[in-house]
């Protein structure tokens, strides 16, 4: 594949997250025409007073609820998708995603004790994040046998490390008073309903740094993806790599969780279809994973809020759609992850 | 490139041991520019660890290996990369990278700040694909060439590092016997430009055809070093693998069996 058709590719996606934005904006259970949504918008990003016409109602749905959302939901499928290429690369392994290493019940894990016992923890996010990485090193070292690590040890580390953070959030629950209690279910339970722009502000000051760092590593991530050996002989320390590509992409993912809740197989389905489209290559995989993402994530969430009166919880939304995906990805292509 | 005959790779007593076991005891060893070093010896008689240590991979418990007249332990991955070329045993990556991709990789100690190729780059690696003969397949997925091919592509990789010495895994395990000779042929191309190169062999048949030196490893010590028509005797592989060895000289060839 040619740098060209790779570029018109990347366009293509932009493009495509464009046009899905638009339509994101403008439905919702409050019916508001396109040209006020505009106005609405234009009017408050560059401070100037809203037109006569607009009410008090059309102003907070749009500005308050809808744009907040919408662009945290692009902020979230990127969020996961980078890092979900970067844990694929460096752990040399197709299979590993956010969830599946246990980012997402280390950072629930942290959460809580941090909401139990305020006092002993330097508040809920940087706990959340401390222990998002904490269970990421530990399935790793876990999974490591004699230097080696095969694909499945990887995975089934993940799910035991996933296991045990999970149970000890639940004795945090068990020990927790009512309003602690509330305040656990309150974080675990995510969502994008409560998006405002104080999610947005907090995500994207961890999330930017974190893709655009996580991109310029891309060319180490392809070297890394060859094995540690290899990585040194062609003059990159493994080791060293590995851990700006993993607390990088951690925090990222752990940042999501705290505001998003938990939302599974994203960070797995879209490195697969960004290498389908772009090749290997991890340069070109991260921008096209981090744009399918945030178009994948704005869809469902735009079907989550509309499809039914009532809300449907984005993480069914995108397992429902999901799920058949990774069944077709894993009998077409299960030779080729299996491989090695 | 150096000058034929310039020492490029100099190890001197390097002794490693893992936990109480001492792997090496003491070894030393000298490449020359243009010149192919086949190290010998049974499984378990330290050559990995030998490679590994020049490679800079692991650090010697005492000793030290200096490349052009650079101390290793001292050179970080990045400098180390740029004087030494590693050609690893055959695998299958995990990611379906192409051909001129994994030469690409090649690059890696000469690249710049940007994650982006310059034309120097381009070149070098357009050079690499050339020389190996592998311009047809350079868009083809590197997993599903033959064994042998993937290996020329690894001496591709390592000639588009532009490295000064290069040292070789087993190159031609697995492979069938025509495509042994390919990869021999061509590594003994690349050392005539004036590289010092360092191979890993097991079969002493092919150590005696195509290197100018050896070195015997056993239980970590050097048995025998030197050239290969003095070193390689009747005497020494039997010393080396504990069982009688006979060999037979046919025409100007030297055959080793069993």
């Amino acid at each position: 594949m040619t740098f060209r058709r790779k570029l018109v590719a990347t366009l293509v996606l932009a493009a495509l997250l464009a046009t899905a934005f638009f339509p994101a904006l403008l439905s919702g259970a409050y019916g508001i025409g396109p040209g006020r949504v505009a106005s609405i918008v234009w009017s408050k990003a560059t401070g100037r007073p809203l037109p006569a016409n607009v009410t008090r109602a059309q102003e907070v749905v749009v500005w308050r609820i809808r744009l907040p959302r919408v662009i945290l939901a692009i902020v979230a499928g990127v969020a996961l998708s980078v890092s979900g290429v970067a844990y694929q690369g460096c752990f040399r392994n197709p299979l590993v995603e956010p969830y599946i290493l246990g980012v997402s019940s280390g950072a629930a894990c942290g959460a809580s004790l941090a909401i139990v016992f305020p006092a002993h923890f330097p508040g809920t996010q940087p706990t959340a994040f401390a222990f998002a990485l904490a269970a990421v090193f530990l399935a790793y070292n876990l999974a490591r046998n004699r230097g080696l690590i095969s694909p499945m040890a990887l995975v089934l580390s993940g799910i035991i490390v996933g296991a045990l953070f999970s149970a000890a959030a639940g004795v945090m629950k068990y020990l927790a008073a009512d309003s602690q209690l509330r305040e656990i279910t309150f974080w675990m339970m995510g969502g994008l309903y409560f998006a405002d722009w104080g999610d947005v502000g907090l995500t994207l000051k961890a999330v930017l740094p974190a893709a655009i760092l996580l991109w310029w590593y891309g060319w180490h991530l392809n070297v890394l993806s060859l094995g540690d050996e290899e990585a040194r002989g062609l003059g990159v320390n493994p080791a060293r790599s590995r851990l700006v590509i993993i607390v990088a992409s951690t925090l990222a993912a752990s940042v999501c969780v705290s505001v998003c809740g938990i939302i599974a197989w994203v960070g797995l389905m879209t490195p697969h279809a960004a290498r389908m489209i772009l090749g290997p290559d991890n340069r070109w995989v991260m921008p096209g994973a981090a744009a399918l993402g945030a178009i994948y994530l704005l869809v469902c969430d735009t079907i989550a809020r509309t499809l039914t009166m009532a809300e449907i919880p984005l993480g069914i939304v995108t397992s429902i759609l999901g799920a058949p995906y990774l069944l077709w990805l894993l009998r077409s292509k299960g030779r080729e992850l299996y491989a090695n | 490139m150096p000058t034929d005959g310039k020492i490029l790779l100099s190890a001197s007593n390097v002794r490693f041991s893992y936990g109480p076991k001492e792997a090496l005891k003491g070894v030393s060893l000298e490449v020359a520019a243009g010149r192919l070093h086949g190290l010998l010896g049974p499984n378990g008689s330290g050559k990995t660890t030998l490679f590994k240590c020049c490679l800079g991979f692991l650090k010697p418990r005492s000793g030290t290996v200096s490349l052009a007249g650079l101390p290793v332990a001292r050179l970080g991955p990045r400098r180390l990369a740029a004087q030494v070329a590693y050609v690893p045993q055959d695998h299958r990556p995990s990611f379906p990278y192409s051909v001129r991709e994994m030469v690409e990789m090649g690059r890696t100690p000469h690249r710049g700040a940007l994650p982006i190729l310059s034309r120097r780059d381009r070149e070098a690696v357009d050079r690499a694909i050339a020389r190996l003969g592998l311009t047809a397949m350079a868009g083809d997925n590197y997993a599903n060439l033959s064994g042998g091919e993937r290996r020329l592509v690894l001496v591709a990789r390592a000639l588009a590092q532009e490295a000064r010495v290069m040292f070789l895994d087993e190159p031609t395990s697995s492979l069938d016997f025509s495509n042994q000779l390919v990869v021999w042929e061509a590594i003994r191309a690349i050392a005539a430009e004036g590289l010092g190169v360092v191979i890993c062999c097991h079969d002493p048949n092919h150590i005696l055809w195509f290197c100018d030196e050896v070195t015997a490893l056993k239980a970590g010590l050097a048995l025998a070093q030197g050239p290969v028509g003095e070193v390689m005797a009747q005497g020494l592989l039997e010393d080396l693998y504990g069982r009688p060895i006979q060999t037979v000289t046919v025409g100007s060839r030297t055959f080793i069996y069993p």
